[in-house]
């Protein structure tokens, strides 16, 4: 008995002072403890703003941006900003957990497509007179929610088409071009012949394997291609006509074909990039960062242009951005660094770091391969001709879930204009309360 | 006698009262042994029920300047005209029917083994526990790539010149994939549960029995399994409570496809309430849940302790 006692007091102390340790670990990290040493808020010394990004595990960005912020620091006297690295995967839950908490930090990055959703609960302010600036921007990165400007990215990405001229010229396919992209029939005669060859196990790859937000970003464009579009963009209000319409109904079941007659995998691998560089598959529809490394394995790479499934070649567009909290008690603070890290170089540096395309053409010229006529420059032209923004508004969180799971039914088979029909009653209903 | 009694009874008081504080002293040290306990309960448990119970039915959303709205029973009669919903308690209520008779029994064979005298038992104990100390996503994730098309279970079939199917990515085939996996993972808890029930069980009935000449199906028969009766009750309702909460393996392998087929309620409410950012429906669902599981014990519960009785 006395050593169980013992025993249980020893585990109970241990248990005590794991849960303390833990307890302090997380004080410690908590956003919200007062910064060290106070030598934030005291009247003399320059008043301290935070910053929060999404960028822990991104070491390259992540230097860019505390650059960035170094160099704010040392322009001027009046302000400091503190910067703060998140995981990317509990980010969004951070940043939701602190508004509601009303201790969102001045400046944080945003992914584009939620900019419109937490404008609308209030999270952001917008961002005034930098209108001369943004304009120079590529319209993708500069998130805009009902007129007003909320935040503004570095870069963008776009996507694209993988393959290799050895492949269009062993079954006598032809190279597109900006100007002349694959027409639909075109590119599924070509999908034909490499699937009748056989030498490959899936003649396209789409990275079906992937979950989550690549579901809308990747495949609303092809159904933007068709000529439907994920809501009726007027408004904002319904989805009917334009995601249940002939039209978006052509891209089910074209999309649903693709699987059925053997084209693609209904679950692509988990790195549909290393499947292609294994010869696994001949076309690859994927985001330009697939660039670098397939570069490194083949010389005769080929990033062709969206294919033209009757409304044009479209990608999408938007990534991270940055802007301003409207729970900051110094916005002019946060209003002077956004100035500030809007410039060219700063586009440059971040976008160099993280093999993106860079949002100004002053900054473009600064990074190398997406100079004019640089081997990355046509990224930047599909992202600016052929860019699609995802929709911008406070539903779009839902509708991108809602669109994931019912392309996925389709894909496994389920009927189109039927899954489509239900799709669009859940977003509508879902669009209500926005009005 | 009489003069201890005289001189124990002045003393008496004191000891009363020092007795009466030791008394108040324990329960005083037993609160304090209940609050941690006790605190994260409530703060986890019960704040957290009371709160789904109201917010089921309002429009309450995750992200949102409006406040939430009492919306009366909306959210239940869109739940219950949802398809998905149905199909995912329909996954939900298969999955347990399969795997609590599935899990038990093949945990119990199991306990039955490494129960046996003989060398090397501790081995076998550790190497099929050893399952439970992984985590489940980790064990989703190895299942996942085992499943693939042209994965591990599909090259042994090869063998035997059966051609497998795509086990995740076929609606027929998906959900008996999860049920085979999660049981595979979960019968090492309950073996080691069988196993202590098993040991509770005196030696001296198994010579008894085998003095009478009962075989060893007969010992089983009549000694093991009346023997744990307990176990038995403890093993059932903790399975078919863990089933009805089936979400990981869920979420990690197949995020409630093919076509809804491994859809599950927990799935769907958590699915409804973060991606989606509706709280009041997916709290709708969650206390949904709630009363059919609440339910589901009950009967169980019932149903077990009336043949304890009869026993």
């Amino acid at each position: 008995m006395p050593v169980t006692l013992k025993k249980i007091a020893v585990a109970a102390t241990a248990m005590t002072l794991a849960m303390s340790l833990g307890a302090c670990s997380k004080g410690g990290s908590t956003p919200a403890s007062p910064a060290p040493g106070g030598s934030g808020s005291s009247g003399a010394a320059a008043s301290e703003i935070s910053m929060w990004t999404h960028n822990a595990g991104n070491k390259d960005e992540l230097a860019a941006i505390q650059t960035i912020v170094d160099d704010f620091n040392g322009s001027q006297a009046q302000y400091k900003v503190k910067l703060q690295a998140f995981p990317q995967e509990s980010y969004n839950q951070s940043v939701t957990a602190a508004a509601s908490a009303k201790k969102l930090p001045c400046l944080l990055d945003i992914d584009q497509p939620n900019v419109a959703n937490w404008a609308w609960a209030g999270y952001l302010a917008p961002i005034t007179g930098m209108d001369d600036t943004l304009s120079k921007y590529l319209p993708s990165t500069v998130a805009k929610y009902n007129g007003k400007t909320y935040a503004y990215g570095y870069y963008d990405v776009s996507l694209t088409w993988v393959t290799r001229k050895s492949i269009l010229d062993e079954f006598g396919i032809r190279v597109p071009t900006i100007e002349q992209p694959w027409k639909a029939d075109e590119f599924m005669a070509a999908l034909k012949k490499v699937k009748d060859s056989g030498k490959y196990a899936n003649a396209a790859d789409i990275a079906t394997g992937w979950t989550g937000e690549w579901w809308p970003y990747g495949f609303s464009p092809l159904l933007q291609s068709f000529g439907g579009d994920l809501i009726n963009r007027t408004d904002y209000k319904t989805a009917d006509g334009v995601l249940n319409g002939d039209k978006a109904v052509a891209w089910a079941t074209w999309f649903q074909n693709l699987a059925k007659d053997g084209y693609i995998a209904k679950k692509s691998g988990s790195d549909p990039s290393q499947d292609f560089m294994n010869g696994k598959s001949a076309f690859l529809w994927n985001g330009s960062w697939t660039a670098v490394p397939v570069r490194e394995k083949f010389s005769d790479v080929v990033f062709a242009p969206p294919v033209d499934f009757g409304n044009g070649g479209k990608v999408g567009g938007g990534s991270w951005t940055w802007g301003q909290s409207a729970q900051c008690s110094n916005p002019e603070a946060a209003a002077a660094y956004l100035k500030f890290a809007s410039a060219d170089k700063y586009v440059a540096l971040v976008a160099q770091k993280t093999n993106n395309i860079p949002t100004t053409d002053e900054a473009a010229k600064l990074v190398p391969g997406f100079e004019p006529g640089g081997v990355n420059d046509v990224f930047r032209q599909y992202s600016k001709k052929f860019t699609v923004m995802r929709p911008e508004t406070p539903g779009y969180p839902y509708i991108a879930t809602a669109f994931e799971k019912t392309a996925k039914d389709i894909l496994n088979g389920a009927d189109p204009k039927t899954s489509l029909d239900a799709l669009v009653k859940d977003i509508n209903t879902n669009q209500q309360q926005y009005s | 006698m009489a003069t201890t009694v005289v001189t124990d009874a002045p003393a008496s008081d004191p000891v009363r009262r020092a007795r009466r504080t030791t008394v108040r002293r324990t329960a005083g040290v037993g609160w304090a042994m209940l609050a941690p306990a006790a605190v994260l309960m409530i703060v986890f448990l019960i704040i957290p029920i009371l709160l789904t119970f109201g917010l089921a039915f309002t429009n309450a959303r995750l992200i949102s300047p409006v406040p939430a709205k009492f919306i009366g029973i909306d959210n239940f009669v869109r739940l219950f005209g949802s398809a998905t919903f149905w199909k995912s308690l329909l996954n939900t209520v298969i999955f347990a029917i399969v795997i609590v008779p599935v899990q038990s029994g093949l945990a119990l064979v199991l306990a039955l083994l490494v129960n046996a005298k003989v060398r090397g038992t501790n081995f076998f104990r550790t190497v099929y526990f050893l399952p439970v100390v992984t985590s489940m996503v980790v064990v989703s994730m190895l299942w996942m790539f085992m499943y693939q098309q042209n994965g591990l279970i599909n090259a042994l079939l090869g063998r035997l010149g059966i051609v497998g199917p795509d086990w995740l990515g076929d609606s027929r085939t998906a959900l008996f994939a999860l049920i085979v996996m999660s049981a595979w993972q979960a019968m090492g808890f309950h073996m080691v549960i069988w196993l202590s029930g098993l040991q509770t069980i005196p030696g001296e009935l198994y010579e008894a029995a085998s003095l009478d000449g009962a075989s060893t199906w007969q010992q089983f028969a009549h000694v093991t399994w009346p023997g744990l009766l307990q176990t038995r009750t403890f093993i059932l309702i903790t399975i078919t409570i863990a089933a009805f909460s089936l979400f990981t393996q869920v979420n990690v392998m197949t995020q409630g496809g093919p076509l809804d087929s491994t859809s599950t309620v927990v799935f769907q409410a958590v699915r409804t309430g973060f991606q989606q950012q509706q709280t009041g429906y997916a709290s709708s669902i969650s206390l949904v849940f709630f009363v059919i599981v609440l339910a589901v014990s009950l009967v169980q519960r019932y149903l077990t302790r009336d043949k304890e009785l009869k026993r």
